[in-house]
């Protein structure tokens, strides 16, 4: 059953429901099209996110002022910050792929609560209407980076609690999804998926779910302990009051390091079943893969005061903090050794997702190596605050999840919408966005280590070069971007009609026509095997 | 949910504990207006823990559901208590 005609089903893009037009969209519970309503809201304020970055670059292209002032600048990477964290990289994977493929991946016909999940997706657009709200309402944008540090965040003169409130209810977004997948993944499987017979996509957003579930509340009551701060003056933060500003970066930390695992561990899961279909081969070590995704969830609770080694904690919970850094690495790199075993020995298909799939192993590798330069307590005294801060955790988080969304999308694009893309300019957009990045990014990490700090509009002569090549990079990452974009819009129309399996995958959403049927199986599939049989092949 | 059982609380035993969740919250603001040092903060996480041990019990019927729930209870809050002490490790040495 390939065909949907021979599936006796329309498609979830052709189904007549109740409603037309926009609304068949935004007041649909079925989880495929909440898959697409992520999708279009995250990729729209990526474009807005990535546009701010752009200017910044500019900025940056030569000492003084170029293209904005001081306090623009101050906004505009707050707003980068704030849009991209919290509404494009922490959403990114699980809301749109999890959303559309999790339950089609354990055998299900949609999640657990359907309206809920419908549901979070208000809360999305509530949070993001909120954010902008912030820009244009009261004395000026918020200008505190998307930390919202205290004491200087109730000292501000700009716009600070619709911006607070705003990732407040995107948290509340993340928390229900989470919510969701969970119950979904514990009592929706299909009969014979055992835990040990699910595929490592669903496992990693099981890992991510749980930190949803429990991390993102403790950012939530931070940030409305910060407006009750601003306008009830009650004494948390502030020193003049009686507060600890240390506090805020504990509490605020605590959800946000956890947070960095919500949008790379899904990657890492999309990367799983990247590379094992495209080597044709099953994923080496199953069981530590999931091992380690669990384990990467967990340690990475406990590893956030890694971003305050020089905001003057005691010297205990220093070295706890950077031991346990280095702990959450040891998982990780079980992950890349598993990805690269697979690969061994494999038949290996050179299509634009498994290429996707190499460039993340590549970034992610630079990142993790810098994050554990910076995990050691004495090179990051003299690291922090500065542009190798930024290089690092845009390898881990543009260069991790980022490229993970991309190599996803490529991957199940012709699942998604039934249609194939033109593989040559996929390619020149990939390559193009893998210079763009490196040339972006590399710069940085050698502009920090000479001294340059992060977050000012300004900078001496000494760094004008590096800051030459970095904004040349953005404009070449850019028209990557640009061409990726493009390619898969214009194949929405003019792409050839996929077929239900393109790439000779294993994994339940092969055996499905592409688009998927909207009820997903006829008949509840029987799971007699692991997720990834290659012995046929 | 053939396993699943209804199991019906007395009203009076809800009132016993919403009279000890009263006392629990007026010791707790009692205890602030004593000078404890550290352990000011440990009497009023103590205290907030047991009044959540009963709320889960009684009122949201941890006490009569299937063990694995307690046992994820259990489990999270082991989790939050872990990042306490990370934290106190912090607070008590600095």
């Amino acid at each position: 059953m390939n065909t949907q005609k021979e599936f006796g089903e329309p498609g979830y893009l052709d189904y007549k429901g109740r409603y037309k037009g926009l609304f068949s969209w935004i007041f649909s519970t079925d989880h495929k099209r909440i898959g697409l309503l992520y999708l279009f809201s995250i990729l729209s304020l990526f474009a807005i996110g990535a546009t701010l970055g752009l200017l910044m670059k500019f900025e940056l292209i030569a000492p003084g002022k170029t293209i904005m002032g001081p306090q623009a600048y101050n906004a505009f990477f707050t707003l980068h910050g704030i849009v991209m964290i919290f509404a494009v990289v922490i959403p990114g994977l699980p809301a749109v792929f999890g959303n559309f493929l999790l339950p089609i991946m354990i055998g299900a016909k949609d999640v657990a609560f359907p309206k809920l999940n419908l549901f979070s997706w208000y809360l999305y657009v509530t949070g993001v209407v909120l954010v902008i709200i912030s820009q244009f309402a009261g004395d000026g944008p918020p200008d505190t980076g998307w930390t919202f540090y205290a004491p200087y965040s109730f000292r501000t003169t700009g716009t600070m609690l619709p911006a607070v409130f705003g990732a407040f209810v995107l948290g509340f977004s993340s928390i229900l999804t989470g919510l969701n997948f969970l119950v979904t993944i514990h009592r929706m499987r299909a009969p014979g998926m055992t835990w040990l017979k699910m595929p490592l996509f669903p496992w990693s957003l099981y890992a991510t779910a749980w930190v949803q579930l429990l991390a993102t509340p403790i950012i939530g009551i931070t940030l409305l302990m910060v407006v009750a701060e601003r306008t009830l003056h009650i004494g948390f933060f502030d020193p003049s009051l009686g507060g600890d500003p240390l506090l805020y970066q504990h509490l605020f930390w605590t959800y946000s390091h956890p947070a960095v695992y919500i949008m790379i561990l899904p990657a890492m899961g999309a990367i799983s079943e990247i590379i094992t279909t495209f080597s044709h081969k099953t994923i080496f070590g199953y069981k530590f893969m999931v091992v380690s995704v669990l384990a990467i969830a967990f340690v990475g609770y406990f590893v956030w005061g890694h971003h305050m080694f020089t905001s003057g904690m005691s010297g205990t919970a220093l070295y706890t903090f950077s031991l346990l850094t280095f702990l959450v690495a040891i998982p990780s790199a079980i992950k890349v050794f598993n990805w690269i075993s697979t690969m061994h020995k494999g038949s290996i298909d050179l299509q634009t997702p498994f290429y996707w799939a190499i460039a993340f192993i590549f970034v992610f590798m630079i990142g993790g190596f810098s994050g554990l330069i910076l995990g050691s307590l004495a090179a990051n005294v003299h690291l922090h605050n500065t542009n190798f801060v930024v290089a690092h955790f845009h390898f881990i988080v543009f260069g991790g999840t980022g490229f993970a969304f991309f190599g996803a999308m490529h991957y199940w694009f012709p699942k998604i919408t039934g249609k194939m893309y033109d593989k040559t300019w996929a390619n020149i957009g990939l390559i193009l966005f893998f210079i763009g990045f490196i040339t972006l990014y590399g710069p940085m990490f050698y502009l920090g280590f000479k001294g340059m700090p992060r977050r000012y509009f300004d900078y001496d002569e000494v760094f004008h070069a590096g800051n030459i090549i970095s904004t040349m990079g953005s404009w070449v990452l850019y028209s990557g971007l640009a061409i990726i974009i493009i390619n898969l819009f214009a194949s929405l129309k003019g792409g050839a009609k996929a077929p239900s399996d393109p790439w000779g995958g294993k994994t339940l959403e092969w055996t499905i026509p592409s688009p998927p049927p909207v009820e997903n199986f006829t008949e509840t599939p029987v799971v007699t095997k692991g997720p990834y049989d290659y012995k046929q092949v | 949910m053939e396993n699943e059982t209804n199991h019906i609380i007395p009203y009076r035993t809800y009132l016993y504990v919403l009279a000890g969740l009263i006392v629990a919250t007026l010791t707790s603001v009692a205890v602030t207006q004593i000078s404890l040092g550290t352990l000011t903060v440990a009497i009023a996480l103590f205290i907030a823990a047991l009044k959540s041990s009963f709320v889960l019990r009684i009122f949201m019927h941890l006490k009569y559901e299937n063990r694995m729930f307690s046992a994820a209870v259990i489990a999270v809050t082991m989790l939050i208590a872990v990042v306490i002490i990370i934290t106190l490790l912090d607070y008590l040495f600095r």
